[in-house]
């Protein structure tokens, strides 16, 4: 008597109805159609091994720089072959054990999956016996000193995490200093107000960026340049002056509406440069931070929740902009000490 | 002193007979072309029958939001249902009616590209009239479009200027992106030139403008080579999918591409060809 015919008793809520009668497949019945599919397995098999060679054409005959229906040819070729050939052969396994491998049912019973009483017995002793000979329970003072050596494993990832970068403090200043000109990046040309019209944005660096030294070579260069230069990027919008509405002491920041701001986004720092010039809002790509220029830089939306610091521009002897001095407020995301940086940076003023 | 026939034809052979003889005739000729030739004052009357033209347009398309003379409408708010167009110049309203963006379809955050309602010649006569209100760029000509003249270092220069000015809003391959309140950068990889130009110059919408004297023409033609530099380099990956980078390529490939496999899977499980013949 099988565990099913025993299963299938009156004690049952619903007679068992067994198991549904086979039902052949195409091949098992006709040995024709049976070469047949086994033929076209064959046949996909074998076009695999055709692919595969046609890979390494393309690897030979195709140019890198060739193009098919604007795609890269040699990608193209490459994926087509190569991906071609093991959906084949993919298609082929699975054609062979659905179709030709053996078809029949098989009913596995289910069971407890816990081991039997007596492993339990035997393994719960082993622990025991282990236990009782580390002597854990009579020699409380290793187990402790253990525990104090791996927690101080700890310790050394703290240092090694540490070196990951500076920790943020003591970013109090950047390259603008007073007199210094205000330039378009990536030309490095002069700006006179009369370059912009309401509504223009200029992204633009301090003139050091474009300056050499004595024997020619520039003064900034390699991380120092992107260093200083994540420091002291800025934008210079133009608004009219009429809607602006600047701070108790920043009046005279700006000229005829052209204002600069720093390009850096006191939440965590992305460079901010989305301008909306009707309605005078600066978008952080990041985190939708937004600041109102017209506003002395104010938040208006978002995670930051500091003004976005501004540059007080003037104009030199011949007419372009500059900066009267460096940013007073810190340029940088939030971070911990910021407060107390800032208040060094107002001693300094 | 009087010329006789006689005296005259005494000093035919003089020296200076020939060139003489050539002087008067060049005066002759030039007299009687100043005499029968069209007046060059036509070209000004073709512009002000053009300004004729364009004002009539104007007062039938757009003057219902831009007002009558183009000087704008503003609500009893302070806003305004369309803004004074005078001093935008030719490029702008080349831009904006050339994209057809103007006339708007309704109020909405954004005048959104659409269905181009004027032709090439009725844009020129509306550009010529918003030009004659007050000056205003122009529409750009070859040293903003002519991209085929940018060298290899000219494209170059223009990536840079692309990446420092535009990929904040644009995406870096300048597929558009999203703005606050249903605002959006708009994808510009299919603009003409000439239009990419007109956008930078004179600032649409919420975009900034870019004054000639911050980025030159040259400048503007390295960014817009630079911007078709992009188009037609062969897409390495397949599908671009506005090349939003690894980790949107990622999200399909797990989620979409294995999930996809998943329910292949439990179909080729499911089915198969069976028969009643036994």
């Amino acid at each position: 008597m099988s565990d099913l015919e025993v299963r299938s008793g009156h004690d049952e809520p619903i007679p068992n109805p067994g198991l549904q009668e086979h039902q052949y497949r195409p091949q098992d019945v006709d040995p024709k159609q049976a070469r047949r599919t086994e033929r076209q397995i064959s046949a996909m098999f074998l076009v695999a091994a055709v692919l595969f060679v046609g890979f390494c054409a393309v690897y030979v005959f195709v140019d890198a720089d060739e193009t098919f229906l604007g795609w890269s040819a040699q990608n193209f070729g490459f994926g087509f072959t190569l991906g071609g050939a093991l959906l084949l052969i993919g298609i082929g396994i699975i054609q062979w054990a659905k179709k030709l491998m053996g078809d029949h049912e098989i009913v596995e019973m289910r069971h407890s999956a816990a081991s039997s009483a007596e492993d339990r017995t035997a393994v719960l002793a082993d622990i025991n016996a282990g236990l009782d000979e580390s002597g854990i329970g009579r020699r409380p003072m290793i187990v402790r000193s253990l525990g104090v050596a791996l927690g101080a494993l700890g310790l050394p990832a703290l240092f090694v995490l540490r070196d990951m970068g500076p920790l943020p403090y003591g970013h109090r200043n950047t390259v603008w200093k007073k007199g210094m000109r205000v330039v378009v990046d990536v030309t490095g040309e002069p700006i006179k107000p009369s370059d912009l019209r309401v509504g223009d944005l200029v992204n633009a660096e301090p003139a050091a960026f474009f300056e050499t030294d004595d024997e020619g070579k520039p003064l900034f260069h390699g991380t120092e340049l992107l260093q200083a230069k994540s420091k002291a990027a800025v934008i210079v919008v133009r608004m009219r002056p009429e809607s602006i509405r600047p701070a108790k002491g920043r009046e005279n920041w700006g000229i005829d509406g052209i204002l600069a701001y720093s390009k850096i986004c006191t939440h965590v720092g992305c460079p901010i440069s989305l301008w909306e010039q009707q309605t005078h809002h600066l978008l952080c790509p990041c985190h939708q931070s937004t600041f109102d220029l017209a506003d002395n830089g104010k938040v208006v939306f978002g995670p930051a929740h500091r003004p976005l610091p501004q540059l007080p521009l003037a104009l030199d002897s011949e007419g372009y902009l500059i900066a009267t001095r460096d940013f007073p407020e810190i340029v940088a995301p939030s971070y911990p000490r910021l407060a107390h940086d800032q208040k060094k940076l107002d001693e300094q003023a | 002193m009087r010329f006789s026939v006689r005296k005259l034809s005494t000093r035919r052979r003089h020296r200076f007979a020939g060139p003489l003889v050539l002087l008067l005739g060049l005066v002759l000729a030039g007299g009687v072309y100043a005499a029968l030739a069209p007046s060059p004052a036509t070209a000004e009357q073709d512009t002000a029958r053009e300004v004729e033209a364009g004002r009539q347009l104007f007062e039938i398309g757009c003057a219902s939001c831009h007002g009558l003379n183009a000087e704008g409408i503003e609500t009893q708010r302070g806003g305004n249902f369309g803004p004074s167009l005078i001093g935008v110049g030719a490029a702008a309203v080349d831009f904006q009616v050339g994209t057809g963006r103007m006339p708007m379809a309704q109020t909405a955050p954004q005048a959104p590209r659409k269905k181009v309602a004027y032709d090439a010649e009725e844009i020129k006569q509306l550009a010529a009239f918003v030009a004659s209100l007050g000056p205003g760029p122009a529409i750009p000509g070859d040293d903003y479009t002519d991209i085929d003249s940018a060298s290899i270092e000219d494209v170059r220069e223009g990536g840079e200027i692309f990446r420092t000015n535009c990929t904040a809003c644009h995406n870096s391959v300048g597929a558009g992106g999203a703005m606050p309140n249903g605002k959006f950068a708009p994808d510009i990889r299919d603009v003409s030139p000439k239009h990419i130009a007109e956008a930078m110059i004179t600032g649409p919408q919420q975009m900034p403008g870019f004054s000639d004297d911050i980025i030159t023409p040259e400048e503007k033609r390295n960014v817009i080579a630079y911007v078709k530099t992009l188009k037609d380099s062969p897409s390495y990956g397949g599908l671009g999918g506005g090349s939003l980078g690894p980790v949107v390529d990622g999200v399909f490939a797990w989620f979409i591409g294995i999930g996809g496999l998943v329910v292949v899977a439990v179909w080729i499980g499911a089915h198969g060809t069976r028969v009643k013949k036994k």
